[in-house]
């Protein structure tokens, strides 16, 4: 026995009766190495595009890094800019003036807004942040907290404009009759005619009744806050004002626009496709120029319609065209069985719509709409060519000061800058809520 | 629901129609405003500081109308206006008085029913090149890149001027001042066309002015004013007997620094007693105070001293008198007699 091992031993040179120990891959597949070589030079061809690229990154950053960072933060005015440039690093070009930005950061953020009052623009700007917050992260933070968005859209516009506290009461008290109209009325009179009372009731109490009833509270307790004028409003509180206002009120319109153009009622389809097709087919400077300029021509002399308002309109109903159109998207990619479905299960339409067809219609829609917010968002800009001083507009009006003339790109770096924060943290949301709603299986 | 709120709104504007009918004078007084329209800024006619105060040679005409008014130079709301809403701005009534640096055309005056109450600055359309072209005359210009804001005068009056000297040019578009100094720097461009007031600002901003020379020729009549609506003379009267009594401060020698001194007592000469109110009715007959000259001088100063500070040659825009002198001195300014 032995023997016969012993002779197939020296018959085969060696056996492994044991496995050996897994080893390292090889040092040039791993690591930083290997992370390198699949990805940047795993070829010929990407080695050289990789070398190309990295010669053109080292290209813009020789000279962007210096003129971001060789800078001046400690002027007065352009000139003083340069002497301290000429004294520092021997010549001017290269090096950014940010004394501009550190002299002028309070005015672009907001605008003409009297400087005791700012807090009241940042609480309004924080107030913005948790009633959005429910309704971004619906999972980890209470229902209650709901509360505040459904007070935000009347407690917001009076910390900006200010003044008495009975006019933002008053135009809550409206939908409040309107809830409770439909309340009563939907068991003694049907739902047809509570509809129609839930809708004229706040629109009778709104321009009838209020006005009465709101002066003569202002007269019995004037209780207010101090009030700016629209005309105080600019720099970037404008844009983020315009923009909050055009994607919150766009989103419910545009939902309410795609049923109307799907619906087979042929008034409201006509009615839809017509307001989505003009307002699409019209920039929306035009749209714009009509708010600041044709408005003013029709509505008679003297007439106090505020220009903010109008815009805030303008945009909104811009918007509300496009969202319109994204979420049609949505809902024509939902397969048939999804609304048969809704049927079989005897979902009246709300309910079909509710429960089944916009939860994933929307989901389906998300980097559409989201994309449609951020373009309107940056739209907002365009308000500087009918006079308005947003950012850009306030950038003109700093050069036309002596001391700043000639100044160009640091304002704009600047103004970059703040859209990137706003526009970036919107697209990043928009990939979290996409994973969060992602139910396949991949 | 939208019907509603449209008829609303008509309900509201019927209203103030109704309350808009009385003369802008009486609006002005009633609002303890005035509501002056500006440029969205300009340097040395009109800017905001950090602190959001408007400053300018046309926003000194803005305070002087407020003070000789209301007697307070900053009972003023700016309304910053492009060159697009200007005009419907005043027209409809947004403003009461537009001072921005808008040139006296017929067609604006006949054709858009405005009334220009007056000229405070007499400009016009240059050239700027760099002094290494070695040009000294506009008319040397032939086949040069021109840099040119689009839908202004200034591109029409291009158009003649070279027409008219049968030469050649290619026009680089732009949109802003801004950018035609970016563009002209960088070299986009031969020459930089704008009104000569526009040009000596730019120039001032660079860093080596002295590398940039101004063409001597002058190729178009630019006279910059106050303007108002047509059909309210008294209103008129007022925006423009406050631009010369201005104009007419500097001439009689009233200045911001004796003028407390001269209206204290009636003196010798009798037209600064008129003007300032010390002798006979003239405000009377405007509908403003007896002082109302004082305080619109002792907003900013008279006519040379708002020059002098906002554009002058002590200031960073440089501009020297030439055509804005006194008609005493070889201007063109001069103010009616005040009698």
């Amino acid at each position: 026995m032995s023997d016969t091992h012993s002779e197939a031993a020296r018959a085969i040179a060696f056996v492994r009766t044991d496995m050996l120990p897994e080893q390292e891959p090889p040092a040039t597949t791993i690591g930083f190495v290997g992370w390198l070589r699949k990805n940047l030079f795993s070829s010929v061809a990407n080695s050289i595009l990789t070398v190309i690229a990295l010669l053109f990154i080292a290209y813009v950053m020789s000279g962007l890094l210096p003129w971001l960072f060789q800078s001046v933060w400690n002027a007065g005015s352009l000139n003083e800019c340069r002497e301290i440039m000429n004294a520092t690093w021997g010549d001017t070009h290269g090096h950014a003036c940010w004394g501009v930005v550190k002299e002028r950061w309070l005015q672009l953020l907001y605008g003409f807004y009297p400087d005791h009052l700012y807090w009241r623009v940042n609480l309004a700007f924080v107030l913005t942040l948790v009633a959005m917050a429910p309704v971004l992260f619906s999972e980890q933070l209470p229902r209650k907290m709901l509360i505040v968005t459904a007070l935000y859209p009347f407690v917001m516009p009076w910390l900006l404009w200010g003044g008495s506290i009975w006019g933002p009461i008053a135009a809550a008290l409206g939908f409040v009759i309107g809830y409770y109209a439909y309340k009563i009325l939907e068991p003694i009179a049907g739902s047809l005619v509570a509809i129609i009372a839930a809708v004229l009731l706040p629109v009778i109490w709104w321009f009838g009744l209020s006005g009465l009833i709101t002066g003569a509270l202002t007269d019995l307790m004037p209780i207010g806050i101090e009030a700016v004028q629209s005309r105080k409003f600019g720099g970037f509180m404008l844009a983020i004002l315009l923009g909050i206002v055009a994607i919150g009120c766009s989103l419910p319109i545009g939902i309410v626009l795609a049923l109307g153009r799907q619906s087979d009622l042929l008034l409201v389809k006509a009615i839809c496709v017509g307001f989505i097709e003009f307002i699409r087919g019209v920039p929306l400077i035009t749209l714009l120029f009509v708010a600041s300029l044709l408005l003013n021509l029709f509505l008679p002399p003297g007439t106090n319609f505020d220009i903010i308002l109008r815009v805030m309109i303008m945009m909104t109903l811009f918007a509300a065209a496009y969202m319109a159109e994204v979420i049609r998207g949505g809902l024509a990619a939902l397969p048939k069985g999804q609304y048969e479905g809704a049927d079989s299960l005897g979902l009246n339409y709300w309910q079909a719509q509710r429960l089944i067809i916009m939860p994933q219609a929307l989901k389906i829609s998300i980097p559409g709409i989201v994309s449609t917010f951020i373009g309107i968002f940056k739209d907002t800009t365009l308000v500087s060519i009918i006079g308005l001083f947003d950012v850009i507009g306030l950038s003109n009006a700093i050069r036309a000061d002596t001391a700043w003339n000639g100044i160009y790109w640091e304002l704009f770096a600047f103004i970059a800058f703040l859209f990137f924060i706003v526009c970036f943290s919107m697209s990043r949301y928009s990939m979290y809520l996409e994973r969060k709603l992602q139910t396949g299986h991949n | 629901m939208k019907k509603s709120v449209f008829l609303g709104a008509l309900t509201v504007a019927g209203l103030a129609a109704g309350a808009a009918a009385a003369g802008t004078l009486d609006d002005v007084k009633a609002r303890g405003k005035l509501n002056c329209g500006v440029t969205t800024g300009l340097v040395g006619f009109a800017a905001p500081d950090e602190n959001g105060r408007w400053d300018g040679f046309d926003v000194g005409v803005c305070r002087a109308v407020a003070a000789a008014v209301l007697g307070d130079p900053d009972a003023v709301e700016f309304v910053p206006t492009t060159g697009k809403t200007r005009f419907t701005a005043l027209a409809s009534g947004e403003i009461d008085v537009l001072a921005r640096n808008t040139t006296w055309t017929f067609s604006r005056d006949v054709d858009l029913k405005f009334t220009f109450v007056g000229v405070n600055y007499y400009n016009g359309q240059g050239f700027m090149v760099p002094k290494e072209l070695g040009v000294s005359s506009a008319k040397e210009l032939d086949g040069a890149t021109v840099c040119i804001q689009t839908g202004t005068t200034t591109e029409l009056n291009l158009a003649d001027f070279f027409r008219a000297n049968n030469i050649s040019y290619e026009p680089v578009p732009i949109e802003t001042n801004a950018e035609g100094q970016q563009q002209y720097l960088a070299g986009a461009c031969d020459t930089y066309t704008t009104d000569a007031s526009g040009l000596a600002a730019t120039r001032a901003s660079f860093e080596n002015p002295a590398d940039h020379v101004v063409l001597p020729e002058i190729i178009s009549k630019e006279p910059l004013g106050p303007l108002v609506r047509h059909g309210d003379d008294e209103w008129g009267d007022v925006v423009r007997w406050t631009l010369n009594a201005l104009i007419a401060a500097e001439e009689l020698g009233i200045t911001s620094a004796n003028i407390g001194e001269l209206s204290a007592a009636a003196g010798d000469n009798p037209e600064v007693n008129r003007l300032l109110g010390t002798e006979g009715n003239l405000g009377e007959m405007l509908g403003l105070d007896a002082d109302w000259a004082v305080k619109a001088v002792q907003a900013g100063g008279n006519y040379g001293e708002l020059f002098e500070k906002n554009i002058g040659e002590n200031s960073p825009v440089g501009l020297a008198r030439g055509l804005n002198a006194q008609w005493t001195d070889g201007g063109l300014l001069y103010s009616p007699p005040f009698r």
